[in-house]
């Protein structure tokens, strides 16, 4: 088991990280409670559709600002609004206060201003999704790696074959990570 | 242990935002309750029975609708406030959360006859409180 404690507290200890970089904060702790048997993958799950929301708005605000005949600022309005209460939602601090930066550059009706923000908040961005993806690959790691412990130390005690439910645990892991399963025929 | 499944209470959860939707969702289900979520005010109104687009046969009862306040069209203080017209419907409990801590926003809703008002992001703590007066209401 010192593999998987190892990955354990790689995964704490980079948790922490995240937390005193600013990266989230408690409503980011708050999700993980959310986590149980019958939704072990919820923050995952919540991550991605974050992440897919986050690059559609700043893309829609990069067209909207490009734009020749004049900026619809309103329409960058309503995407700061929408990314701010996502990311206020999900705990990802510094894409929310670089939102509210971004709000008072829009409310300005300030071109330049608003290009500025949006390269900040595309960075923000780019940083929280690396370092959760990180985060996940962890614990997704260690997850793995104990179910395959625990199926190798009862096929040893017990000569048994990989024990079904144990097999689909690990295959719904691998899968929720990303991955796929290879079929042997 | 016998699960009564006419136990759990069935909420309405109304946002526009889909992280949002996903969140409160989740909140209430660990607080055990059956959720229908919408995506705006006027499929809210479809599905309970108020909307132009209501399906016959298809009314489904809730016993609370939370909603969010910023809504694209309807506002959920709108929504608030045709839920409480309807003879039908007034006495579910309508809760609204906001992502702004506006007072008059809050004292509006309240005296319009909102539950209560949360601010947003919700947490685990907020809808144990909230279901806590939903049971309250129901006995």
């Amino acid at each position: 088991m010192d593999f998987v404690n190892l990955l354990q507290r790689k995964f704490i200890d980079y948790s922490s990280s995240l937390h005193r970089e600013g990266i989230v904060d408690d409503q980011f702790t708050q999700l993980r409670k959310l986590e149980d048997e019958n939704s072990p993958h919820f923050v995952m799950e919540v991550a991605s559709l974050f992440f897919e929301d986050c690059e559609k708005l700043i893309n829609n605000m990069a067209i909207a600002l490009e734009q020749k005949q004049g900026v619809d600022f309103k329409q960058i309005d309503e995407c700061i609004h929408q990314l701010k209460g996502s990311s206020s939602s999900i705990g990802a601090m510094r894409v929310k206060n670089a939102c509210i930066a971004f709000r008072s550059f829009s409310d300005g009706q300030n071109r330049e201003g608003c290009l500025r923000c949006l390269q900040q908040l595309s960075h923000e961005y780019s940083l929280l999704k690396n370092k959760l993806q990180t985060l996940f690959r962890v614990s997704v790691a260690s997850r793995c790696l104990y179910v395959c412990l625990v199926i190798f130390c009862r096929g040893n005690e017990h000569a048994e074959p990989f024990p079904d439910v144990l097999v689909f645990q690990l295959e719904k892991e691998i899968v929720a990570a990303g991955g796929s399963i290879p079929r042997v025929h | 242990m016998a699960v009564e499944l006419g136990d759990e209470p069935h909420v309405l959860a109304v946002d526009d935002n889909l992280i949002d939707r996903k969140l409160v969702e989740r909140l209430l289900k660990n607080s055990s309750c059956k959720v229908t979520t919408a995506e705006n005010a006027l499929r809210a109104l479809d599905y309970l029975g108020l909307g132009n687009d209501t399906l016959e046969g298809t009314v489904s009862e809730v016993n609370m609708i939370i909603t969010d306040y910023c809504m694209p069209g309807m506002t959920g203080y709108e929504l608030l406030k045709k839920i409480k017209e309807s003879s039908v419907l007034k006495e579910v409990p309508v809760v609204i959360m906001s992502s702004e801590n506006i007072p008059t926003r809050i004292s509006q809703c309240l005296e319009e006859g909102a539950k209560m008002f949360m601010l947003k992001p919700l947490k685990q703590s907020d809808v144990k409180q909230l279901k806590w007066h939903l049971m309250k209401c129901r006995n």
